[in-house]
């Protein structure tokens, strides 16, 4: 230990030292309460609720969420839309089924178990639409981004005017969180941009937390259980290893050694 | 190996243990005597076996789900997290079990050098530990490409392009692994039989290691030959059972807590992206326990010599027992050797930091000097150490010096490793 303790500072200057060369990188993503984080997080089903209006009146039109199901809408956990709800929401998409007996592909309306109704046929239909730019598919979007959810939420309310000396091609804008500050989606919200049914006002702060928090559990959609079984299970294991220490104590007890 | 002849007390066991001894061996593994000094520094030995059964248990059920098929494997991973019940439970265990079974290597790899196990009678148990942990590394490379992300695509990448680096043959191999002319579906399939078989390949190497431990016995903190059994040890059952399966409880406390509330922390967001051949993530890195050998690799600027300086870095483990030139196994009576043992320690967790960084400006020469450091540790300071270093004389057995009054017990005590 005496000998752990002498490198210890070599230690805590290694991490001091990496933490500020990062941070002189990095800029502080904006920061917000997320009902989620912690051991006992659980999602608000409102933002939830809200988040998927803005997902699929906003952001649906350009990316996909091929993982997702409209049964999932309805799903402990998640949004939770009642049944009804969520066959309604399933209902008003269009969905291509077949070959049917005649060889024939059709469209029907769309049930529980369809995915979520891609915008474009495939990637290139993408681009092509988009300035050579593919919108990602949003299902586990706040996984594959470094900042998480604190980024996402930065990155909508991000847009600038680019500062002086920074030019622009077409089709590019300035986003001070995005890497490299170019990003080819354009700024999607602004103040009143989506009526939320529950009448929360839908600032951009507010679409921004609410479409966050549905993305969140389209990447995470069991975090709810996992926290609830995590707290389980670590009790569990902590009240057993208090057991079997006891039990250690009380078996070493029999000869003179320490354990 | 317990001097008494086992004689089962039942008429069918001794009928059933003349034709296949398996209460002898039952029998030995509980009486096992074990030196009763150990500190917890040795239960990761049960703590690694742990980890190994969670591999292979969570990772059959993954199998049973996933799609070893380059358009559908990322896919099939999201189905495991999504759909299958618990498949997200089974998943995020499986991928930080990786992480939890090399936290617990590396102690117990440390362990041993802190107290000279590798050392005679025991090289054979550190030499199969050495190929274990070989092992490891390249079932948790494969493992890591299955899920078909970003980072697992370029990681193949720049792994299987090392071999190109051998003179005249290195590109014919690549293709060879490959299976085609890049990374592709034969690459994900291959890797996937092979990261189904090399567990089951450490599990046997895991009996024969346990197989030799049992031979000499354990070593032990104060680093002694001791009688067995004698006054200084104790059967394996019930003392040293309860005592990892404590230690192992408090393992599986620190486990939880990543799977449970933190269980990307130790992955890279890359790897949520699938694998797209024609995108290069910026920073490609290697899971956190590969990065020290990453640092070694990428710290000398010939190809070729960067991938025999890594593989050397771990080799030269293997060679250890006769580099180390000291009689004396246990650092606790070996001054010197503590304190270049730590900066060792030191050594590695630095390269292990310069190798997650950008291989430029002053991470590259701290990686160089870090790089020639531990080679020096352990081609330069072993060997000359065990001539030059004045020992501290060691106690003769376990308990004696407890009755005889000798000293260096409570010295022995006293620089435990942990205390």
């Amino acid at each position: 230990m005496k000998n752990f303790l002498r490198i210890l500072p070599i230690i805590i200057l290694i991490i001091g030292f990496s933490t500020k060369l990062n941070s002189a990188e990095k800029v502080e993503y904006l920061k917000t309460n997320w009902s989620f984080k912690g051991p006992f997080g659980k999602f608000d089903r409102g933002a939830l609720q809200r988040g998927y209006q803005v997902y699929t009146e906003v952001c649906a039109s350009c990316h996909s969420m091929k993982y997702l199901s409209y049964r999932n809408l309805a799903e402990k956990g998640g949004p939770e839309f009642s049944e009804a709800q969520a066959k309604a929401i399933a209902a008003s998409f269009e969905v291509k089924d077949g070959p049917n007996a005649d060889g024939e592909m059709f469209t029907r309306p769309g049930k529980l178990s369809d995915k979520f109704v891609m915008p474009y046929d495939n990637v290139k239909a993408a681009q092509a639409a988009n300035g050579g730019a593919y919108p990602p598919d949003m299902s586990v979007l706040v996984k594959a981004r470094g900042g998480g959810v604190d980024y996402i939420y930065s990155l909508l309310q991000g847009y600038e005017d680019p500062p002086s000396g920074v030019t622009l091609d077409d089709g590019v804008y300035y986003n001070k969180y995005m890497y490299g500050n170019k990003i080819k989606m354009p700024n999607q919200l602004s103040d009143g941009l989506v009526e939320y049914a529950d009448g929360t006002k839908a600032t951009v702060e507010q679409m921004s937390k609410d479409v966050t928090t549905f993305l969140m559990w389209s990447a995470e959609p069991h975090l709810e259980s996992r926290h609830q079984m995590g707290f389980k299970a670590i009790v569990y294991l902590i009240i057993l290893t208090i057991l079997v220490y006891f039990s250690m104590k009380r078996i070493w007890s029999r000869i003179e050694t320490e354990v | 190996m317990s001097e008494h002849e086992y004689i089962p007390k039942s008429k069918f066991g001794k009928w059933f243990n003349d034709r296949l001894p398996l209460l002898t061996l039952a029998n030995h593994l509980t009486d096992y005597p074990t030196p009763k000094n150990l500190n917890y520094w040795w239960t990761f030995g049960g703590i690694l076996t742990f980890c190994l059964i969670t591999q292979i248990v969570t990772g059959l059920v993954l199998a049973m789900h996933y799609i070893a098929h380059a358009d559908m494997a990322f896919d099939s991973v999201e189905h495991i997290m999504r759909d299958v019940n618990y498949g997200w439970l089974i998943r995020y265990i499986h991928a930080n079990g990786a992480s939890m079974f090399f936290l617990a290597v590396y102690i117990h790899i440390f362990r041993s050098l802190f107290y000279g196990s590798y050392k005679a009678p025991r090289e054979i148990i550190w030499i199969i530990g050495i190929i274990i942990y070989l092992l490891m590394m390249a079932a948790a490379f494969l493992g890591y490409v299955l899920p078909w992300g970003q980072m697992s695509f370029w990681g193949a990448t720049v792994i299987t392009n090392l071999f190109s680096a051998i003179p005249l043959v290195g590109e014919g191999i690549v293709t060879w692994l490959w299976g085609g002319y890049s990374v592709d579906n034969p690459t994900l399939t291959r890797f996937f039989t092979l990261h189904y078989l090399i567990p089951f390949l450490i599990l046997g190497l895991v009996v024969l290691h346990i197989w030799a431990l049992h031979v000499p016995g354990n070593n032990n903190p104060v680093g002694i030959d001791i009688q067995k059994p004698s006054k200084d040890t104790v059967p394996f059952h019930p003392y040293i059972v309860i005592k990892d399966g404590f230690a192992l409880l408090m393992f599986m406390i620190v486990f939880a807590f990543f799977v449970f509330y933190t269980p990307n922390i130790l992955g890279h967001a890359d790897n949520y992206i699938e694998a797209n051949p024609l995108v290069t993530p910026a920073h490609i890195v290697p899971e956190w326990y590969l990065l020290p050998f990453y640092a070694i690799l990428r710290s000398v600027p010939d190809k070729l010599l960067g991938v025999v300086a890594m593989l050397s870095a771990i080799l030269i483990l293997a060679a250890l027992p006769w580099l180390d030139t000291s009689k004396i196994r246990s650092a606790v009576f070996r001054p010197l050797y503590r304190q270049f043992y730590w900066i060792l320690v030191a050594d590695v967790l630095i390269l292990g930091y310069v190798g997650a960084m950008p291989a430029e400006g002053l991470y590259l020469l701290i990686a160089r000097v870090a790089t020639a450091y531990y080679f020096i540790h352990f081609l330069v300071i072993l060997p000359i150490l065990g001539f030059k270093e004045k020992t501290i004389p060691v106690p003769l057995s376990i308990t004696d010096p407890v009755l005889g009054g000798s000293p260096n017990l409570a010295l022995a005590k006293k620089n435990k490793f942990e205390n």
